[in-house]
């Protein structure tokens, strides 16, 4: 039987990614994924015929550049395409528009307040200056605090370095905005509610804090921080769907001498004598390898795919007591034609950005307020986008895709079981939503795919569904993350390690995760390799 | 007067009087000015009714800095305490409380508190208890500046991440774990009784405008559990007399020393010549001059109103103006002519604190309300009944009733002169449900809302610690970059109050590092 270098569990993007650098260093990888599809939650799947739906993922910006250069992403067929527009529609009629023209934009925020179109330009400069400070951390191992190793002493040297660099003025604000709330965070700089609700949506996609709660100024930084061709901030539609950069990054693998053997559920790992040796799958087959990494979510890893005897007690309490809690769902839709939305302006551009409901900052914070009672949000947040306006491929001639992303709904409901009856009810509470700005909306509706933190769980084995593998807390980053002293992508067993989301820097479609395990794993197998790197 | 003093400080609290008595020890010519017809801030003791005292805001003691009672000698002073060491007891509805003392939790039965969460316990606190000895050493030190090549502040950097490491790596891991992490999360990790939670949360919330559910709630318990008072760690004590008391002593302390103290005598701004403070004018009109002003006022209160934006960069103003200060607590006041009964406690067992914060979700839903500048119908309190330990607080056999209730929005959207009464209500109908006959006894009673504090104690959002201890609001970031060591871009003009490091709680530790800094900066 042939024994492997490397066993990826799991063909994420994080997975993938981590596969392609290690194929690419000379190493046999495999990647053994449950699904008959590849790509975790970067998928497209057809589900209404004649339709592509990005399922899970919609968007992408966070993909790292460095990431997409160096398994060659494009030569293998992953084309992103920036969008612009996006708005906040409003209860009163009106809307706020979001316009790539700079000087546009700064008109559209006068006509909701001067001082704001002032205050938005100190506002992105700042937070320009928070992504240029992040950046570089991303690609990088946190390192162990409580460690004397050279190597943990050196890199918390390194990064306070960065940190002292800033200068002093810059330091205080970094940790001003590093622990604020988005809500508070705004509030220094506007005045106008539609002006703040728009932008605080980014601080509390996928997390299970409202806008008011403090760490969400990160959370919006975390979405701010991506680019598309260089444009810092940018998101972009990946042509064909994010299945696309999951089919890339395959191409990729497979150029390196990597496979890919999709049905092909993961049981157990396999460790003998405090090493891990491999995999038993689900079907009784066995597969050998040196290694083992698992873009499983820290839970799924740990608690389903190890035995607890192979893992030290107080490392496993640790992996439990982690928050992975959903907040999230998701419609995709299939429409018969381009939903008309009266409060917007006539031209189409602003259609083709991202679309939200929600007009006051306490709209937002009531909806996380519904969250906490354990039901979905009654007055949900929504992050709304017709890909088919910037990717015809995705749907028939003339007719559209919407993706509608919802903050919140929570892992497990309070007075009831997430079943078929509370899903569609879930999903009516949505639809119902998006009518109310759009007249024609209902009747276009072809069909709709309702997704539940429970359905993303099923589906996807996303723990609790909580899309990037556990909440991005102060308690659960950096060196915390997953768990203090095992936040370098390694398990307690030799040869096992991690490579998800559920590691640092944590979720999105970033790819950072994999690269990072990857190159840990590297160093393990041979310090002479790292040090020609 | 030119030259009569070599400092003026503005406001008689509790921190002023600190400031005042450290700086007048060390010689200088001290002129304390205090707006109210007397002093003490909101550290005070009135009179409610005939007969009956109590400390009208501030009512217990459990952060007064050890260093400052013994270096300023406040015992001798006349500072005692009636309680040194309360238990707190967490009130249940149908009298199943649990009292948590220095020794652990007492409860009636396995089901009020289950066997595992009696023996989770003692680690827990004792966890927490290390964590904030290694913090508690902040508390009289100046905050290091980030960024300068100042010897000082870079060795301020290096002792703090000093103590931490000394804590090893488990403990170390953990702190660093939950510095951030928000108290019902810790407390779920740790126990599974409602009751226990709720207590331990109330204390991690109270004075915030934060939930059980908000990152850094548990930054703010550790915070409240750096107090050293009364000997020992995070002890709850009561001053004889109130909290009126602790002023009183202050003040004679400061007087000894040779401070002038004048009330009745409310500054209307602070006067600068040259660029540098040179003095105030007072509401009269008239002028007093001095080399170095000191303010206990709150930081918006001093940078906008005393000295004015006219002095002040914009940058700078735009943080002032943006310092988060409004207040979250009423306090309500009674007069009872007897005592009431609580349901399951007995004669002693009510000198303790007693809270009403039944489970997490009661102080979460209290929070969701106030957040939205609404009053939750029903809020969670922290009681004493000082006249147990204190007789001379009220006639034979009657007594007063103290408590702090949350949440009370400054910016309550109803209006509090309007919503004063019905919230008394509440607060008093809260207590009711586990000391029925209370009503009864009620002989007068007052509720100080956030708008109160404000007016009567110029609390600018009736905000206790001037400012929220929210987590960039802290240390070098407090009140805001450029005055977060007591010193202001005035030269000359100095901050000694709560809103500067380290915060409120009466401590007197921000008036004790004011005073240090100004010995150590300014020539006599």
């Amino acid at each position: 039987m042939k024994t492997y270098d490397a066993i990826v569990i799991g063909a994420g993007h994080n997975g993938l990614t981590a596969a392609c650098y290690l194929a690419k260093a000379g190493l046999e990888v495999i990647v053994l994924e449950r699904n008959p599809y590849i790509g975790g939650a970067t998928v497209s799947r057809e589900l209404y015929p004649g339709w592509t739906y990005s399922n899970c993922s919609y968007v992408c910006s966070l993909l790292r550049p460095e990431i997409m250069r160096d398994l060659e992403l494009s030569r293998h067929g992953l084309q992103v395409v920036p969008y612009d527009g996006g708005a906040t529609m409003m209860r009163n009629g009106d809307h706020l528009a979001r316009y790539s023209d700079p000087d546009m934009h700064r008109r559209e925020i006068a006509r909701h307040s001067k001082r704001d179109a002032e205050a938005h330009e100190r506002f992105a400069t700042e937070m320009l200056r928070q992504c240029r400070f992040i950046k570089p951390l991303l690609m990088r191992t946190p390192p162990d605090p409580a460690s004397f190793r050279p190597r943990d002493v050196m890199e918390l040297l390194h990064l306070g370095k960065q940190f002292w660099d800033l200068g002093e003025a810059q330091m205080y604000d970094t940790l001003r905005f590093w622990t604020m709330s988005i809500g508070e965070f705004l509030d220094e700089y506007f005045e106008s509610d539609v002006v703040k609700a728009h932008i605080a949506g980014g601080g509390i996609i996928g997390t299970a804090l409202g806008p008011y709660s403090p760490g969400t100024a990160y959370v919006l930084l975390h979405h701010y921080m991506g680019e598309v061709d260089g444009t810092i901030g940018a998101w972009g539609f990946a042509r064909g769907g994010m299945g696309s950069i999951a089919k890339a990054m395959a191409a990729s693998l497979q150029a390196a001498g990597g496979a890919i053997r999709t049905e092909a559920e993961v049981a157990q790992v396999l460790v003998e004598n405090g090493r891990a040796v491999g995999v038993a799958l689900a079907d009784g087959d066995e597969v050998r390898a040196r290694t083992v990494v698992s873009n499983l979510d820290v839970k799924r890893t740990f608690l389903k795919v190890m035995d607890p005897k192979d893992l030290p007690a107080d490392f496993l309490e640790q992996v439990r007591r982690f928050k992975i809690r959903g907040s999230s769902g998701k419609l995709n839709i299939a429409l018969d034609g381009l939903p008309s939305f009266p409060s917007l302006p006539a031209e189409t551009s602003v259609l083709r950005g991202d679309m939200h409901c929600t007009d006051s900052m306490e709209r937002l914070e009531r909806a996380y307020d519904d969250w906490k009672q354990g039901t979905w949000s009654r007055d949900p947040y929504v992050d709304m986008l017709i890909p088919t306006l910037i990717d015809p491929t995705m749907a028939p001639p003339g007719k559209h895709m919407m993706t509608v992303f919802v903050q919140y709904a929570p892992p497990k409901l309070a007075n009831a079981e997430w079943n078929d009856q509370t899903r569609q009810a879930f999903g009516q509470t949505v639809i119902d939503q998006i009518a109310e700005y759009s007249p024609d909306f209902k009747d276009l509706i072809l069909h709709a795919e309702i997704r539940t933190p429970w359905d993303l769980e099923n589906e996807v084995g996303l723990t609790e569904g909580n899309i990037f593998q556990g909440e991005l807390t102060f308690d659960q980053l950096l060196f915390n993350r997953p768990v203090p002293g095992y936040a370098q992508y390694r398990a307690p067993v030799r040869g096992m390690y991690m490579c998800g989301s559920s590691t640092h820097p944590g979720g999105g479609v970033m790819g950072a995760p994999g690269a990072n395990a990857a190159r840990e794993m590297l160093r393990d197998l041979d310090p002479k390799q790292m040090a020609r790197s | 007067m030119a030259g009569h003093y070599d400092i003026i400080v503005i406001g008689a609290g509790h921190n002023g009087l600190t400031c005042a008595a450290y700086l007048a020890r060390a010689g200088r010519r001290v002129l304390v000015l205090e707006a109210a017809g007397q002093i003490g801030g909101a550290a005070v003791t009135s009179e409610l009714a005939p007969g009956f005292r109590v400390s009208t805001c501030a009512h217990i003691l459990h952060m007064l800095h050890p260093r400052v009672v013994r270096e300023l000698g406040l015992k001798g002073a006349g500072l005692d305490y009636a309680a040194r060491d309360l238990p707190t007891v967490a009130l249940d509805a149908e009298g199943r409380h649990l009292t948590f003392t220095g020794d652990g939790i007492a409860a009636q039965d396995t089901e009020a508190l289950s066997e595992a969460d009696r023996a989770a316990w003692p680690d827990f606190r004792a966890r927490l208890l290390r964590f904030a000895a290694a913090l508690r050493p902040m508390l009289a030190e100046v905050p290091p500046r980030l960024g300068t090549k100042h010897g000082g502040d870079t060795l301020a950097l290096g002792k703090l991440g000093w103590r931490l490491r000394r804590l090893g790596a488990e403990d170390l891991r953990e702190f660093l774990r939950i510095a951030g992490i928000n108290v019902a999360d810790l407390l779920e990790e740790n126990f599974e009784s409602e009751l226990l939670m709720g207590a331990m949360a109330f204390d991690a919330v109270l004075g915030t405008r934060l939930g059980p559910r908000s990152p850094g709630s548990l930054l703010s318990l550790l915070y409240r559990l750096t107090g050293r008072t009364a000997g020992g760690p995070a002890r709850l004590a009561l001053p004889k007399g109130g909290m009126g008391a602790v002023t009183t002593a202050l003040a004679r302390t400061a007087k000894a020393a040779g401070t002038e103290i004048r009330t009745d005598c409310p500054v209307a701004r602070i006067l600068v010549a040259g660029d540098r403070a040179a003095g105030v004018q007072l509401e009269s009109g008239e002028e007093i001059k001095a080399g170095l002003v000191i303010s206990n006022a709150d930081p918006q209160r001093t940078f906008l109103e005393l000295l004015g934006p006219r002095h002040l960069d914009t940058d700078f103003l735009r943080r002032v103006r943006n310092i988060r200060m409004r207040g979250t607590v009423a306090k309500l006041n009674l007069a009872l002519d007897g005592l009431p009964r609580f349901t399951g406690l007995e004669g002693a067992a009510l000198g303790g604190r007693l809270v009403i914060a039944p489970d997490l979700g009661y102080l979460e839903r209290a929070f969701d309300h106030a957040k939205y500048g609404e009053a939750p119908q029903a809020p969670a309190l922290e009681i004493t009944i000082p006249s147990l330990h204190d007789p001379g607080l009220a006639p034979e056999g009657q007594h007063v009733l103290s408590a702090n209730v949350i949440y009370a929005p400054y910016d309550l959207k109803a209006g509090w002169d309007a919503a004063r009464e019905g919230f008394a209500e509440q607060a008093i109908a809260a207590i009711a449900q586990y000391a029925p006959d209370l009503r009864q006894y009620i002989v007068a009673g007052q509720l100080l809302t956030p708008l109160d504090l404000e007016r009567e104690f110029r609390l600018t959002g009736g905000h206790w610690h001037h400012g929220e201890l929210a987590l960039d609001q802290l240390l070098m970031l407090r009140p805001v970059p450029g005055a977060a060591q007591y010193a202001t871009p005035l030269p000359g003009l100095y901050l000694c109050g709560a809103g500067a490091h380290p915060g409120g709680g009466v401590m007197g530790a921000a008036g004790m590092n004011a005073a240090r800094q100004v010995l150590a900066k300014e020539a006599a």
